[in-house]
């Protein structure tokens, strides 16, 4: 059953040859028997998620059908659910049930499908390897040693593993894309202010994005289709007419563009990723593709921009927790300021206190316009970057990251290490551009990720030129052994 | 750029952290390596570069000035660490 596709499952549920209630209990099955193990979800929600798949079967029975009614999804813990816990894998929320719901979750419900839990996460979504959660570690279902990425590493685990049909991600900086690349999923960051902010606990509000991750680039379309949309309850909302997501997938790759920026395959490309990602893109180009070098010439400094206005923005944000009104209160507090220091200091991890400190810095009078003022100059370079290239190619294509899924505990201390792991995917966030990562070969068994950066609300066209790629090669079929 | 420990100890309280001296000793390199990182910013020259705060150059929407949410003190109150009567409670703020 959890070997079935989106788009598959539709079917089995409209033909009755499965319930909702059936496909729900063998999903919660499998979140439990591998739990231990993986570490994927930080709640599952047994309940609910049986409620929600018989309301439903009787649906699906009144022939009241979306495209996502009776599927079972995981959720990442960032999005606030009304009556469920919402962490953001911070200590900070550990207690706090959200009164309300995101428009994201809420956009799920109403297409009748099914919770099956929250997704374990980067502290705040601030990580690249899902080792900053203070619900721990989560596993690389290819290598339980191996990390699964970040933030949205529960759900690229929880999908890698098949433990849900679909899951949802934010990507601030890579944190769809590269946890998609190192557990072998398909996943996509749609454009800046495609899908709604609000109920998304914010990182960084300039940059943060949700989006799908799954098994196929169909079936991204499917659960983009049900997210995207205006939403006046978030102010960076774009307000455009609504966009059928599948509407390209059948077609021909004849005659695609594909922009490869040099800079992407220079000498810090392991040589092996190379090849993979090469034989790719060959793919494409046996199908009537053609290739175009292109130049992104600040690629090299988003990473240094991105570092500034993250934090700074998180250091905003984050003010908000002050153990006043809800989340984590130290105890004894001798006066006010003692309550907000420790209530701060105690409830926020390493990584999370290390960013708030860069961002204040660089908001500080002394630093302001050396630093951030500079940061959002080059911002604007690398959009302008990105403009000129897509002046003459309709994507682009690179490795999603430099290397393959990298062992638990190796990158920890070394912050910039850490950093680099999303080299090529924090530029398109800083430009709001839409990115996604499909799966495009193993080396020594551990998965690649091909990323594919399309123009503003290009996604459409994004979907279906991954799709067709899908349909020529069965690399988003690889499972890891032990979770077949 | 390497920050002094009196630095550590400025931003942490701009920030609201309190901090121990094995934070700040634990901080300093990581801190530093990151900022260090930053300063590669510099060897770009952006004279004349507006900045660009909004990846989309969006404008801030506006809408009607009508009542859209009700209050819902209890609700929001259900979740405060200590509030009670409608009041959050905090240590002491005047003698």
């Amino acid at each position: 059953m959890h070997n079935y596709t989106i788009a598959e499952l539709r079917k089995m549920l409209d033909t009755k040859k499965i319930s909702s209630v059936e496909l729900t209990h063998h999903y919660l099955k499998r979140i439990h028997q591998y739990q231990s193990s993986l570490n994927a979800f930080v709640t599952i929600c047994d309940e609910t998620a049986l409620k929600q798949a018989a309301d439903a079967d009787k649906r699906i029975q009144e022939g009241r059908i979306e495209a996502l009614t009776g599927i079972p999804m995981a959720q990442k813990d960032i999005f606030c659910t009304q009556g469920i816990k919402t962490t953001c894998g911070s200590k900070m929320l550990d207690n706090f049930i959200a009164p309300y719901e995101s428009t994201v979750t809420q956009k799920f419900l109403d297409a009748g499908s099914v919770m099956l839990g929250k997704t374990n996460m980067d502290e705040f979504a601030m990580g690249s390897s899902n080792e900053t959660s203070f619900y721990g570690a989560v596993k690389n279902p290819w290598d339980l040693e191996c990390v699964p990425g970040g933030s949205s590493g529960g759900a690229s685990a929880a999908m890698a593993a098949q433990l849900a049909a679909g899951a949802t991600g934010t990507d601030t900086g890579g944190s769809i894309r590269q946890p998609a690349a190192l557990t072998g999923i398909s996943g996509i960051k749609p454009t800046y202010g495609s899908v709604s902010r609000y109920g998304m606990i914010a990182f960084a509000s300039s940059l943060d994005q949700a989006g799908p991750m799954g098994k196929t680039a169909e079936d991204l379309a499917l659960m983009l289709n049900t997210m995207a949309g205006f939403d006046p309850k978030d102010s960076t909302s774009i307000d455009r007419a609504k966009i059928d997501y599948t509407a390209l997938l059948n077609q021909p790759l004849k005659g695609l563009r594909i922009g490869i920026p040099k800079t992407f395959f220079d000498e810090r490309l392991d040589k092996q990723m190379a090849e993979v990602i090469q034989t790719a893109i060959k793919v494409f180009e046996s199908q009537g593709a053609t290739l175009h070098d292109i130049e992104l010439p600040h690629n090299d400094v988003a990473t240094a921009a991105y570092y500034v206005i993250a934090p700074a923005e998180c250091s905003s944000n984050l003010s908000r927790y002050d153990g006043v009104r809800y989340g984590y209160r130290c105890d004894n507090p001798k006066n006010l300021l003692d309550l907000y220091q420790r209530s701060r200091a105690e409830g926020f991890g390493t990584e999370v206190k290390q960013r708030i400190m860069v961002g204040t810095y660089a908001l500080s009078s002394k630093s302001y316009e050396a630093c951030y003022l500079k940061a959002q100059k080059i911002r604007r370079l690398i959009r302008r970057d990105f403009l000129t290239a897509f002046e003459n190619v309709d994507v682009i294509m690179g490795p999603t990251s430099p290397t393959t899924a990298f062992k638990i505990g190796e990158r920890c201390q070394d912050p910039i290490q850490m950093y680099l792991s999303d080299m090529y995917t924090i530029a398109v966030n800083l430009a709001g551009l839409p990115g996604m990562s499909i799966p495009a070969g193993l080396i020594n068994n551990m998965p690649v990720g091909l990323q594919i950066i399309g123009n503003y609300f290009d996604e459409a066209r994004m979907l279906g030129v991954a799709h067709q790629y899908q349909l020529l090669t069965d690399w988003h079929k690889k499972v890891p052994e032990n979770f077949k | 750029m390497i920050l002094s420990d009196t630095e550590i100890r400025k931003i942490a309280h701009l920030a609201r952290i309190e901090v121990s001296d094995e934070d700040v000793a634990n901080m300093q390199p990581r801190l530093s390596k990151v900022l260090t990182m930053i300063e590669h910013m510099d060897s770009i020259n952006t004279d004349n570069i507006a900045p660009l705060s909004h990846p989309i150059d969006a404008t801030q929407r506006l809408r009607l000035d009508e009542v859209t949410e009700t209050n819902q003190r209890d609700i929001f109150q259900s979740i405060a660490p200590n509030a009670d009567h409608g009041l959050y409670f905090v240590p002491l703020v005047i003698e």
